[in-house]
This record gives structure tokens, sequence and C-alpha cells, in this order.
């Protein structure tokens, strides 16, 4: 697709043949994850976090599928049909539920190092704009969902974390208010608002399919980035995704999904807050409220503002949360450095690692119960966010040197030593590509 | 392995034992076999949690007193969400039912076999008609029994007669007994074995 020397779809049995004339859909697939697709042949373990995410994804939706045949959405009879019928009495339902629970948070624990990947190499500059984009609109729906899911057992944190998330909208003046009673359809989370969750929980994962479509469709017009971040310029660069990457892709997916069963069978709550495991009660809220640990960080971002300053602290806090996720929209013009891959900015390089800190100290911030010193680290650490993002970036983008990049990704993979092997001044690619294809 | 034979190709992609079972399609079978059982490790329980659950199964034996059903009536019990027929018959229903030629049976059975031991009064039957499963009528007061006596079933006309057997009509079989056993004279336990 993306590249002239990929491999066309060659139909061999006279039935593909006959389909492939009327509606060519492995030929889609072909060229999509087949043969058909050449992907640049230096890329390192980072780069398999999005079949996983792709992975987790699916368990998501099938476990879910399964589980929402058992689960019942009424105040009355939801926390039962969770920790009494689908628990304890429907056949392998304890295991489908705590496949569903970890499945969450293992599906962020891999979009998160994906995101950060992108943002190591560059992922999200020209001309990748737009696939950084849907992931961002992929990250958001999976929120969305996340939030809405954790609701349906109807336990205190369910409820709790219903009656926080939707007051965010009340901090905004006038129309706050409004919303939020129209987004419960009630003034506290009730039955009006489990129902709708429910639903809304069960939509998310199909429009999320969808825009994840959107997404590697974006991806394969240019082609996958790499860790050099050079442009793929022949096709010594590049190597079928299948059997090369769906051989690595398998592999390590097999890998990961071990680490996966690990926590599902034998810490299938550690993730999770014990508090959930108490019917919801309108009348007391947990003392020890947090959210899901993947949303610790926006959590503290949320919290770190406690004075009001023009505009009611409540506002300022809800609008940094929002405002550290929109952000990341301008990525592409807020970095102008034309170099994609973080290994050759040294500058860059230091920045991005102090931010991989700072997210974790604002997980740890938020993620805690709101004491003087975890409150003050994490508004500065909620400021360090946006200053890396709007000031740091823009500016180390401008001033630095980055090192000499590889004239090709062959080059690099040769660890230059094609360079060693060649008479000074030669063109050495071609006969030592041929070298290291040999073995 | 020996690793002379074929230099060219190397031990993994020749048959050097000359058994014709090369290494390398060994360990094919035996990597797509070991994946394949972990694949159906995973998959089952997406099959088995459709079968009933355990609070489903809990509700298999239900108890009923029948002391106040007369000769001639009959009452309808639950047993498994299903409707259960409790009839006591009166000696004309019985004399009714014995009188019929096996050989005229869609379903050959006798009331006899139909019944408890000392208890031939008491027709205890699915409320459920063998064709497509509604509930036929006759179990309540005044309600249609249809041409024999026993039950009709008001959505395809099946006729039943005093023993609750197929007499006239599409549905294929009698309506079933379940199991169940006298807990004491007057009540029993529906779905129990004896």
């Amino acid at each position: 697709m993306s590249f002239s020397w990929a491999k066309p779809y060659e139909p061999k049995h006279p039935v593909m043949k006959w389909l492939d004339e009327r509606l060519p859909l492995p030929r889609v697939v072909y060229g999509a994850i087949g043969g058909g697709y050449p992907v640049p042949r230096n890329l390192n373990y980072w780069w398999n976090f999005g079949v996983l995410a792709g992975i987790f994804l699916t368990i998501q939706i099938i476990t879910g599928i399964v589980l929402a045949m058992h689960y019942t959405a009424s105040t009355d009879g939801a926390f039962n049909s969770v920790n009494q019928l689908i628990m304890r009495d429907v056949n392998a339902g304890w295991l489908l539920r705590y496949a569903h629970m970890n499945g969450a948070s293992f599906f962020f624990i891999v979009t998160y190092i994906h995101i950060f990947r992108g943002l190591y190499y560059g992922s999200y500059k020209a001309p990748r704009e737009l696939v950084w984009m849907l992931g961002l609109v992929i990250y958001f729906l999976m929120m969305a969902t996340a939030f809405m899911g954790y609701v349906l057992p109807w336990g205190q944190m369910s409820y709790w974390g219903a009656q926080v998330i939707t007051g965010f909208f009340s901090a905004f003046p006038v129309v706050g208010e409004p919303i939020r009673i129209w987004l419960l359809g009630g003034y506290a989370p009730d039955q009006a608002a489990l129902t709708r969750f429910f639903s809304l929980h069960y939509l998310l994962p199909f429009v999320i399919a969808g825009v994840v479509i959107l997404h590697i469709w974006a991806l394969h017009i240019p082609g996958s980035s790499n860790p050099t971040g050079v442009d793929v310029k022949d096709e010594r660069d590049t190597l079928p995704f299948h059997p090369f990457y769906t051989a690595k892709d398998g592999w390590f997916a097999g890998a990961f999904l071990l680490v996966y069963c690990i926590v599902t069978f034998y810490a299938p709550n550690y993730l999770g807050h014990p508090d959930n495991y108490i019917p919801a009660n309108p009348l007391a809220t947990p003392a020890e409220i947090v959210p899901e640990w993947y949303f610790w960080p926006f959590y503290a971002i949320l919290r770190s503002f406690t004075f009001d300053f023009i505009l009611p602290a409540k506002l300022w806090g809800v609008l940094a949360m929002f405002s550290s996720i929109l952000l990341l929209f301008f990525l592409p013009w807020l970095d102008k450095s034309p170099v994609r891959s973080g290994s050759y900015r040294p500058v860059f390089k230091r920045f991005f690692w102090l931010l991989v800190v700072d997210v974790l100290i604002l997980g740890w911030a938020g993620g805690g119960a709101p004491t003087p010193f975890r409150n003050a680290l994490g508004q500065i650490c909620a400021a360090y966010y946006f200053l890396h993002f709007l000031v740091i970036l823009p500016l180390v983008s401008r001033f630095e040197t980055p090192l000499p990049l590889p004239s090709s990704i062959s080059e690099s993979v040769l660890h230059g030593e094609a360079a060693e092997a060649a008479p000074a001044g030669a063109n050495t690619s071609g006969g030592s590509i041929a070298t290291a294809t040999a073995h | 392995m020996a690793t002379k034979a074929q230099p060219a190709e190397g031990p993994e992609t020749t048959d050097t034992n000359g058994d014709g079972v090369r290494r390398r399609d060994f360990l094919n079978v035996a990597a797509v076999s070991f994946a394949g059982v972990g694949a159906v490790a995973a998959i089952a329980p997406l099959f088995v949690q459709m079968a009933p659950s355990a609070d489903v199964l809990a509700q298999a034996t239900t108890e009923v007193d029948i002391s106040k059903v007369q000769p001639g009536q009959g009452i309808k019990a639950q047993w498994r969400k299903q409707p259960v027929f409790i009839r006591n018959l009166t000696p004309r229903e019985i004399s009714e039912a014995d009188a019929v030629p096996l050989s005229s049976l869609r379903d050959p059975q006798t009331l006899a076999e139909r019944t408890k031991p000392g208890h031939k009064n008491w027709l205890i039957t699915l409320g459920v008609c063998t064709h497509l499963g509604c509930v036929p009528l006759g179990i309540g007061e005044g309600e249609n029994r249809g041409k024999y006596g026993g039950y009709f079933c008001p959505c395809h006309g099946s006729q039943y007669d005093t023993a609750a057997r197929i007499r006239q009509g599409p549905a294929p079989k009698n309506l079933f007994v379940p199991d169940y056993k006298f807990s004491s004279p007057t009540t029993v336990l529906i779905g129990a074995k004896g």
C-alpha cells in the first residue's frame, strides 16, 4: 500500500479470485497486516504495544459481551449480579470478570507504553499527525468507557466515582449544574444513570474499534515509523509485516499475556480498590476515595488547584485536567524539531525522561489521601507537566543540536559494520546488506 | 543430529535420519499443538458460562403440599421455572385411562407406568406440551380438557387423555413425567429420584 515495492495480493485459489473481484476483503487484510505491508526492519520491542492494545481491546469486547449476558443494570440487582451471580454462580464467571477487570488495567498499561513510545520517538510528527490525534481520540474514549464500566458493579467506589466525575461538569458556571443533572437523569447517580452508563459502556468499545481502524488506516499511508526516525528509502529498509512482524508480535503477545494471566489469577484485586466490594451507599462517601490507578495523574492535576484565582479553584482544576489531555492534540506543532527520534536528540531525551518521572510522581500524588506534602508535590508536578509541553518542548526543538542521523535504516541496522568492512568512500550498503541477509 | 549430511541447508530443514520426519516439521507440529491446547483452554470459559449457573441448578427440586387437592381437582406447581400439573384422578378417570388399548396409542404407556405404586390417582406431569412447549389447558377448574378428558393444548390442538397421553394432534409424546417421590403421604418432592 504505502511503498511501490509492497507485494501485491495475488489470489491463487479460484474461490479467492472470485471473491477478490467482488469483495476484496482478503486484499485489504493482506495489505494491512499481511505480506503486503512493508515495515521498517529495525523496529524494537516498544513497537509491539500497538498490536497488544488491539489484543486487549479484543479481550475486553469478548469478555464484556459475555459478562453482559449475566449482568443486571438495576440499582437493586447490579451489585449482586456481579458479586453473587457472576463471581459465584455462573460457570467460569469469576474468571471472566477478573479477566475483564484486569484486562482494563492492562489495556491502559499497554496504551500508556504505546503513547510514551510515540512521545520519545516523535511518532506524532509529520506525516503522522492524524495517526497521533486519532490515537488520542481512542485514549479519550477508553477513559470514558473505563469510567462507566467501573460504575456498573454499583459498589461504593462505583457510586462515588460516578458522583465525582459527573461533578466535573458542575464546575462550569451557569450551564454546569443543569448539564450534570441532565447527564445523570437525576440529582444524584441512580437507576437512570446506571442504565445509561451500561448502554454507553456497551456501545463505546465498538466506537473505539472503529477509530482504531481509522488509526491504522492513517498509519498505513506513510507506513510505520521506526527507532531512528529516518524515512524508509528503499526495499532494503523494510520487511513484510507477515511473517516477520506477525511472528515477533505473536511471541511478545504470548509473553505479555503471561504477565496478564499472573495478575488475573494470583492477584486479581491488586489493581482494584477493596471498597468497591461494599454496596453503593448514597449517604456515606468512603473515607479514602481515589479513582482507578490509570486516572491518578489526572486526579492529581484536578486536586492541585486549592485556591481561587480569578476563576474558582474547582473550575481551574477541571479545566487543567481536561487541557492536560487536550494539549497533546497540539503536540505536532509544539515540537517543531525535524528530527523525530529522541535517540538523536540529547537535550530532548533528558526532558523526556524527566516527564516520565513527573507523570509517575503525579500518579503517586493522585493515588493517595490528600496530605499537605502530597498536594504540594502534585502541584509542582502538575505545573511542570504544562511547562514541559508548552515551554520546554518548543524551546528545545528550537535550540537543540541533534546528533547526526544515519543515512538510512539499513545502514543503522548494520551498526557501522558496513563502514568498517568497506573501502573508504565506497557505496557499501548494497554489498553489506547481502552479507547481513545471508545469515 | 548429524550436521555433516547436508551442510548446504543445515540440520533443521532436512531429513537426516531418513525416516521422513524433518526436525522442523516436528517443531511446527509441537508448537501448533501446544498453542491449540492453550486456545481451547482460553475459549472454554466462553462456552461453559452459557450453561445453567449454580443458582439455576439449585432450583432442581420443589416440594409441593397436595393434601388439599380433592379427587377430580388439579393444581399447577412450578419446578425449574416450568409448570407441573398435579392431578388427583377420580376412579372414573382412572378406569377410562386403563380401558384404552396400548396399541392405539402414539406413545404407548399405561397409567400405572406413569404414576407411583399405591398412588395411581396422583398424575404428576410437566404442563409443557410436547409439540412446541405451550401450557395445555385442563388443570384449572372449568378449562377445556379436550375430547379425551385430560388436557387440550390451545396452540396447535393437541389432545391428551386422563393419563396425559397424547391421543390426537401434532404432539409426538405424552406429557413428560418428571422424577418425583412422596416425601410424606401428603407432600411430593418434584425433581427427586425415588
